[in-house]
């Protein structure tokens, strides 16, 4: 029997080896993923394009038009007497950002009356232009203490924990290992066992002493070693490349990793034996784990921004669970203490996705 | 040509009868539209707060009621030890921890300076940000209207009145923002993969080889082959722009006939990198990973979640290269901020040029290949 | 007037010689049958002929033009029925038909003309609007043969059709073949049935990337003083089973 399934295993792996365009994508996108979108995805602001409406420059608009050249984060691009050109540099995308003087602003400074300067931005990118207003009253305040020196009544110091630099790729390194293990683990496993369904060969093997659960578990082997393979490879591409931090216990990530693993392959599996054709495994998949391990797990988007039938869906999801899992060793360096809860919930749906798996394939042999 | 349309009869008849596809062509837009415009959002709405508090005092209770009055925080904890509060950080029952030292209303009453320390956890990296500011800011408040010793610079403190307007998305609604760059990928998905993997089907099963046999023309045969899918995808995408309009409500600023035609002239660039994947796929499963994962490189790199302009320079060089970063800019120009053809032109004509230059290189290969 | 003439067509892969140096002349009308165990070159050789491949070496002519200057016009006159079904499963008969028949250039009176003319000749009139995926795989292979001549090629290429059809259905495929070549279309079947063989008129024997037998069943059977075909070629491949063995 154990040979038998050695032999099972072993013809998979043939299979895997020789498929070499898939091959390659599957461990060469983890790689690709965390170099490129690790240097490139940015949240960051940098280089706000100012447009100027200065009706009428003194000294004062002049001063703080001057500051603004003045500050790297900001690139002046455009200075007029009046808003007629600033609509069509917006929708070109050529502006950021507008700051519109009155005609008579250093009167109105002099007066004893906050003088009005009106700031608009292009906030179609909410985000970046709430960040960019703040940015442009940091240099207006800076501006406005030159006119007026006073003391700062208070002093905000901040820390961000577990993220000093608050670098996005420490960020989604995590997301992109659930993201790789959903990938391998679910969408191939789905693929592989609904196309020897379609082929006929997998009757074969049910005809053949091995009983199903040998079966599945020959089938999902490759591919929990080759998603394993995949963690590693991603991990140590973060850790090389962007030294992105690894507080806490490696034999613990690969414990949850490997625990996700297992989910994840349990539901190929399951997609797999009610689906009749390749294409609808692998639609299926990718609709029932990607889209919601992207989505719903609190890769991209935090849970606690979802709305709240999304963030009780988002329960469901295990990929979820597992972020936070691989943040908190990752980031925090905590252990089983502070995250049982979420290592037993994986552990619960890794049960029940074992059962469900194997009696997908019982029905077939009654 | 009367072959064209044939063979156009031909895919039609195909594509209808697949109800699989049929089902999935439907639903996904709906789909993506309904759960990524909810869930796409980087807003928090209320953050939870320990309160370590040194002070006891009346300006640092005002202090706390401020924030949680803003409706932005909600106090979880307070004690006076730092490591208690660090354990609750740790765990995730608070988001941040609000320090005000022993001296604080001692200080401000003095008139000089006063500190507080507010330590958050920055796993979220966005959302910590987002909360800092929102913070800092209403500190920053709390400051110039705290009780204290009058003096001159007091008396002018705000000098400059900034009124700030946000052009284009006044409420902030970060919907409508994602739903353009979602419509996007709607459509980069269904002319690229769909497109792969039509025509590499045909590989695996025997009727591509069956047609190189037949005097049917190549390029007659591509155009066959696109042509539907083009079809299809302007169909998802005006189901799309319906679903948006009508049940999200995102505006629609400018020209939808702008719309459609900016998308027209990206398919060229989508069909054409479907149809260059099926020169080098030999197997269904083959062409939806390689077009997978080339159509997610394209859609990441092209500011849909998160903005080309910080990223670094050489990052930027590539994303000019990149059609749905052009398509993207157009379709958030046209829908959010009302712009016409001449302020998209730039945009329109790089899109045309990469689409030629992709479709050619594409019908080349596929040339090659199959002779 | 011949159909196909072949000199010395060669396919090299790598190192190794898959066709190597094959030279025959097919007449017009013929029924010639290609011969040879799986391995021995036939579908190389026949993908040769229909364009499919480029060859290493050699020449052929096929219907008069050669396979490779003059591919546009060999393709223009004739009919193939690959080894790997190849009608639209997704599609109707009719469908199929009209497709097939669009672009080989027949006008739509001469497709609906042909249309009727085959599904009655198939028995297939009733099932016009069913999906060809739907239908037995005997039926299937005969309306791929009769799909490969709607536009009446004036030679038609067969790899392997009768693979896994039953003995009553074979036997009817044969007698289309035999209507074919009445009405003078030229019919280069490849088969490994050798049984088969005895239904050409002149056979040729592939092994190992050669002709190793040409002519007609009986002359073969004669010059090896066999019962069967089956039993020549048994002949002629042993000594190449037991060098291996």
């Amino acid at each position: 029997m154990r040979a038998a399934l050695r032999a099972f295993v072993v013809k998979e792996v043939h299979h895997i080896l020789r498929d070499r365009q898939t091959l390659t994508i599957l461990l060469l996108m983890p790689l690709v993923q965390v170099v490129l979108f690790g240097f490139a995805l940015r949240s960051d602001v940098r280089d706000i394009r100012v447009a100027f409406v200065d009706p009428s420059p003194d000294h004062a608009t002049i001063a703080l038009r001057n500051r603004f050249a003045a500050t790297h984060r900001f690139q002046v691009v455009a200075t007029s007497a009046n808003t007629h050109g600033l609509e069509p540099l917006f929708q070109r995308g050529a502006a950021d950002i507008a700051i519109i003087f009155p005609p008579d602003f250093a009167a109105q400074l002099q007066s004893g009356e906050p003088a009005r300067l009106l700031l608009a931005s292009d906030a179609s990118d909410p985000n970046t232009g709430t960040a960019m207003q703040g940015y442009a009253r940091a240099v207006i305040v800076a501006q406005e203490a030159e006119w007026a020196p006073a003391a700062p009544r208070i002093t905000v110091e901040s820390r961000m924990r577990f993220n000093p630099t608050l670098e996005s790729v420490n960020l989604f390194v995590p997301g992109l290992i659930a993201l790789v293990l959903t990938l391998v683990s679910a969408l191939m496993t789905a693929i592989s066992l609904s196309r020897e369904k379609e082929r006929g060969t997998l009757e074969v093997l049910f005809v053949s002493p091995l009983r199903p659960w040998q079966i599945i578990l020959g089938k999902v082997l490759p591919y929990l070693a080759l998603a394993f393979a995949n963690v590693l490879t991603a991990l140590a591409a973060a850790w090389i490349v962007f030294r992105v931090p690894f507080q806490g216990s490696l034999v613990l990530l690969l414990f949850a990793s490997t625990v996700y693993a297992v989910i994840s392959l349990g539901i190929g599996v399951v997609i797999a034996a009610h689906t009749t054709s390749q294409r609808a495994a692998m639609l299926g998949t990718l609709l029932g784990t990607m889209l919601p391990s992207t989505l719903l797990s609190g890769m991209v988007f935090p849970i606690a921004s979802m709305p709240a039938p999304l963030a009780v869906v988002s329960n469901i999801v295990p990929a979820r669970w597992f972020i936070v899992i691989t943040r908190g060793i990752m980031l925090k360096g905590v252990g089983v203490t502070y995250l049982w809860r979420e290592l037993l919930v994986l552990g619960v749906m890794m049960l029940v996705l074992m059962l469900l798996a194997t009696r997908s394939f019982k029905p077939r042999l009654a | 040509m009367r072959l064209l349309a044939v063979l156009l009869r031909k895919e039609f008849a195909q594509i209808l009868r697949d109800k699989l596809m049929m089902r999935q062509m439907f639903l996904m837009p709906v789909i993506q539209l309904l759960v990524l415009s909810s869930a796409a959002t980087f807003e928090v709405k209320t953050a939870n707060v320990y309160v370590v508090d040194r002070d006891q005092s009346t300006a640092s209770r005002a202090l706390v009621q401020r924030l949680q009055a803003s409706g932005r925080f909600r106090v979880r904890g307070a004690s006076p030890s730092m490591s208690l509060a660090n354990e609750a950080l740790l765990a995730r029952s608070v988001g941040m921890i609000l320090s005000i030292p022993a001296d604080f209303e001692r200080e401000l009453t003095r008139g000089s300076m006063s500190r507080v320390q507010l330590v958050l956890n920055a796993e979220d990296g966005a959302a910590a940000g987002v909360t800092q500011s929102y913070a800092a800011q209403i500190i920053r408040a709390y400051a110039s209207d705290a009780p204290g010793p009058p003096t001159p610079e007091r008396e002018r403190s705000v000098l400059v009145d900034v009124r700030v307007r946000g052009w284009y998305n006044p409420t902030l609604d970060y919907r409508d923002y994602m739903v353009p760059g979602i419509l996007v990928q709607l459509v980069t998905v269904i002319g690229t993969l769909l497109t792969a993997m039509n025509i590499v089907r045909e590989k695996e099963i025997g009727t591509l080889e069956q047609l190189s046999v037949t005097p049917l023309p190549r390029a007659t045969f591509v155009a066959g082959k696109l042509l539907p899918l083009w079809i299809i995808a302007m169909v998802e995408l005006a189901l799309g722009l319906v679903v948006a309009r009508y049940v999200f409500g995102v505006p629609m600023v400018g020209s939808l006939l702008l719309v459609f035609f900016a998308a027209a002239v990206y398919l060229l660039a989508a069909l054409g990198i479907g149809l260059a994947v099926s020169t080098i796929a030999q197997t269904q499963q083959q062409a939806m990973f390689v077009t997978f994962f080339i159509v997610m490189i394209y859609l990441l790199m092209s500011g849909l979640f998160t903005p080309v302009r910080s990223m670094p320079d050489w990052a930027q060089w590539m994303a000019q290269l990149n059609p749905v970063k052009h398509f993207i800019e157009i379709m958030r120009a046209v829908m959010l901020k009302g712009a016409g053809l001449a302020e998209v032109s730039r945009q329109l004509g790089i899109l045309a040029l990469i689409g030629t230059a992709v479709l050619s290189l594409a019908i080349r290969q596929h040339d090659r290949r199959t002779s | 007037m011949t159909a196909i003439a072949v000199r010395g067509l060669t396919r090299r892969f790598g190192n190794f010689t898959a066709v190597n140096g094959i030279s025959f002349d097919v007449g017009a009308g013929e029924v010639f049958g290609f011969l040879g165990a799986n391995g021995a070159g036939k579908t190389t050789a026949i993908r040769m002929l229909v364009g499919l491949l480029a060859p290493s070496a050699g020449e052929a002519t096929v219907a008069g033009f050669d396979v490779r200057t003059q591919a546009e016009d060999v393709r223009r006159n004739i009919g193939y029925m690959s080894q790997r079904f190849s009608l639209y499963g997704d599609l109707t008969v009719r469908e199929n038909i009209t497709l097939y028949g669009s672009i080989y250039g027949l006008t739509r009176a001469a497709i609906a003309e042909r249309t009727t003319t085959l599904l009655q000749a198939l028995a297939l009139t009733q099932q016009s609007d069913a999906l060809v995926g739907s239908l037995p795989l005997g039926w299937k292979q005969k309306l791929a043969f009769s799909v490969a001549l709607v536009h009446s090629p004036r030679i038609v290429f067969l790899d392997e059709p009768t693979g896994g059809v039953d003995p009553i259905t074979r036997r009817q495929f044969w007698e289309l073949i035999y209507s074919a070549a009445a009405a003078g279309t030229t019919v280069f079947v490849t088969t490994h049935y050798m049984d088969e063989a005895e239904y050409c008129d002149r056979v040729s024997i592939m092994v190992d990337g050669r002709i190793a037998a040409l002519g007609t069943p009986r002359a073969l059977k004669e010059q090896f003083a066999a019962p069967s075909i089956d039993e020549v070629f048994v002949r002629l491949a042993r000594p190449v089973a037991e060098s291996s063995a």
